[in-house]
């Protein structure tokens, strides 16, 4: 191990905008999970298939980030009928706790992938963009342009949506029933449309993410396992439902994720996430920034 | 008592078979089934009994897998040991997991379970001494005396193992600790304030439910003659060993077994038939229909048909 003051500064600068990338990824699931209380384990690999749908985009000459916010309309239909059929056959029945809810996105997750695999097969695929290849000379560090773009559009992202769930009327309507379902419903909403609009949102912001994920990294189709662990470890981390959280554990996860990286190599680093995510729910499982 | 008899035939019948001339591969195939059947009845004494659903029978797997592969490499154990030694560190590591659901319920348990699947894969792939991420070519010991051939013996081990884990299961389901995991499936707090000594028989659930996975993973080194982290910890394990007991029914001890013995014999078919990635698919896709249309399984179905044809 070879350590020194510029490589950790280097591991640091990385993590940090690798750590805006997990946060926006992790967005949908803190929204679908930390929000409607949903046992999503099917995200990362909705995330994937946002991946390819802008690689299959990408070959009409698409930019993947256009392409993944062509996705987007696409992906919040889907996530609306997800959620209502989630809804009729487990919530409604209240047989959503326990195996059933889990078992159910647990098996639509590997649906997906062996979908995936038997459509495109094992091989890596790659986004095409200008950008994907250089990259900025900052001071004798060189930061590829791939992840400036992914860390600028995850930004955007967090701040878009913390906005429309602060300042909106339907945003904070989604934050209340996270909140108190019964509430709401005593003032007269039906919690079930919020919660599908909500879920549509999750899910179409995962559209974009995907395609963020192609320019940051090739992908293939069981790239979802290890989501598992990043996304849960920062929805879990940043506590709940809390959009802003999320963006300081995301960038908490990079950076640690960056620095293993560095010193001790990507057989480790890929553990970092589920390490971090297994310590926090062991000692204090409400988050960071929890109630 | 009637079950034992049963039992003991079916192993007798089973053992019996592996000294006839079949075909080879019945018993590769055979062993695959039966080894459903351990992951299956193991992943049910948590999951079905008592709602703690996990996701990290990867991990139990992989620790009976590399315990038995250190023993071979380190003592040259015989089959037996290696076993025995597997099943005592999934144990622990059941143990482990049973710690967590001191503060974990739900969708945080199963997550935790994932995250052990991936740090204990980590630790393997940076081991050299087990071969690290590339993994390990083994040769096989000669066969035993009665036995034609290694496959044949392990499928007769596989038998045994697989009465033995119906058995256990079995064993709690009927006895005070099946009732008290019933108690805490329906609501922990309840069972806690009726005096169910909550931690105590989820502990042994895990501690059983572990052993009993690792065993099943214990055989898999001598099985393949081949042993590499990427496809011990993969997850394929735990949709299958959560599959299963839905297909089957998990109320009942014989649910997993049923489920096991008709996704494993369809498995099996569509590999030789058509592909393999399509065998996985069709894991999947029981998993979830099973899961929409019929929660109680195939033992449920059964079940609703035979009160409502009375």
């Amino acid at each position: 191990m070879f350590f020194s003051i510029e490589l950790l500064f280097e591991a640091v600068l990385f993590g940090l905008l690798l750590g805006c990338f997990y946060a926006a990824v992790s967005l949908g699931l803190s929204v679908a999970f930390g929000l409607l209380d949903v046992p999503h384990v099917a995200h990362p690999a909705i995330l994937i298939v946002g991946s390819y749908g802008a690689y299959m985009l990408g070959t009409y000459g698409f930019d993947p980030i256009l392409a993944g916010i062509v996705l987007m309309p696409v992906f919040f239909v889907f996530g609306v009928l997800l959620y209502r059929f989630y809804y009729e056959t487990f919530e409604k029945r209240g047989s959503q706790a326990g195996v059933s809810g889990l078992a159910f996105f647990f098996g639509t997750a590997f649906i997906i992938e062996i979908l995936l695999i038997i459509f495109f097969g094992v091989d890596q695929y790659s986004a095409e963009a200008d950008y994907v290849g250089g990259s900025l000379e900052l001071g004798g560090i060189f930061l590829p342009y791939r992840l400036l773009a992914a860390f600028g559009v995850a930004l955007v992202m967090t701040a878009g949506l913390s906005f429309y769930f602060s300042k909106t009327f339907t945003g904070r309507a989604i934050k209340a029933v996270g909140q108190d379902e019964l509430a709401l419903r005593l003032m007269g909403a039906n919690p079930v449309r919020i919660k599908q609009w909500a879920f549509g949102i999750a899910t179409g912001v995962n559209a974009l993410a995907g395609a963020m994920l192609i320019v940051v990294n090739p992908v293939e189709p069981s790239l979802d396992r290890i989501y598992i662990g990043r996304t849960f470890c920062v929805v879990v981390l940043a506590g709940l439902g809390s959009m802003s959280g999320t963006l300081v554990a995301g960038l908490l996860l990079g950076v640690t994720e960056s620095i293993v990286m560095m010193f001790f190599g990507v057989s480790w680093s890929q553990a970092v996430a589920f390490a971090l995510l297994l310590f926090m729910l062991g000692v204090r499982p409400q988050g960071l920034f929890g109630r | 008592m009637k079950y034992w008899i049963g039992c003991i035939l079916v192993v007798l019948a089973l053992a019996g078979l592996s000294l006839s001339n079949m075909n080879e591969y019945l018993f590769f195939a055979g062993f695959v089934i039966l080894q459903g059947v351990v992951l299956a009845s193991a992943w049910n004494i948590l999951g079905g009994y008592a709602g703690y659903v996990n996701f990290g029978v990867p991990a139990f797997v992989g620790v009976g897998a590399y315990t038995a592969l250190v023993l071979h490499l380190a003592i040259d154990a015989p089959l037996l040991v290696q076993i025995a030694g597997g099943m005592v560190t999934a144990g622990l590591l059941g143990l482990f997991v049973g710690l967590l659901t001191l503060r974990l319920r739900g969708i945080f348990f199963s997550i935790a379970t994932i995250a052990v699947i991936f740090i204990l894969e980590a630790v393997v792939m940076n081991w050299r001494y087990v071969g690290g991420a590339t993994g390990l070519q083994l040769t096989r010991p000669e066969v035993m005396a009665p036995f034609e051939s290694y496959t044949r013996m392990l499928f007769v081990v596989m038998v045994v193992m697989a009465a033995l884990a119906v058995s256990v299961a079995r064993y709690i389901q009927i006895s005070h600790i099946g009732r008290g995991l019933r108690a805490v499936r329906d609501s922990e707090e309840a069972a806690e304030c009726s005096g169910v000594p909550t931690l105590r028989i989820k502990l042994i659930a895990c501690v059983a439910s572990g052993g009993l996975l690792g065993a099943a993973g214990t055989t898999m080194p001598m099985y393949l003659s081949y042993i590499e982290p990427a496809s011990t910890f993969n997850l394929t394990w735990a949709v299958s060993a959560l599959a299963m007991p839905i297909i089957g029914g998990m109320w009942h001890w014989s649910g997993p077994l049923v489920g096991a013995l008709v996704l494993g014999t369809l498995q099996e078919a569509v590999t030789v038939t058509i592909s393999s990635e399509l065998n996985v698919l069709v894991v999947g896709v029981l998993l979830v229909v099973f899961v929409v249309a019929a929660p109680d399984g195939i033992i449920g179905l059964i079940r609703k048909w035979k009160t409502s044809s009375k």
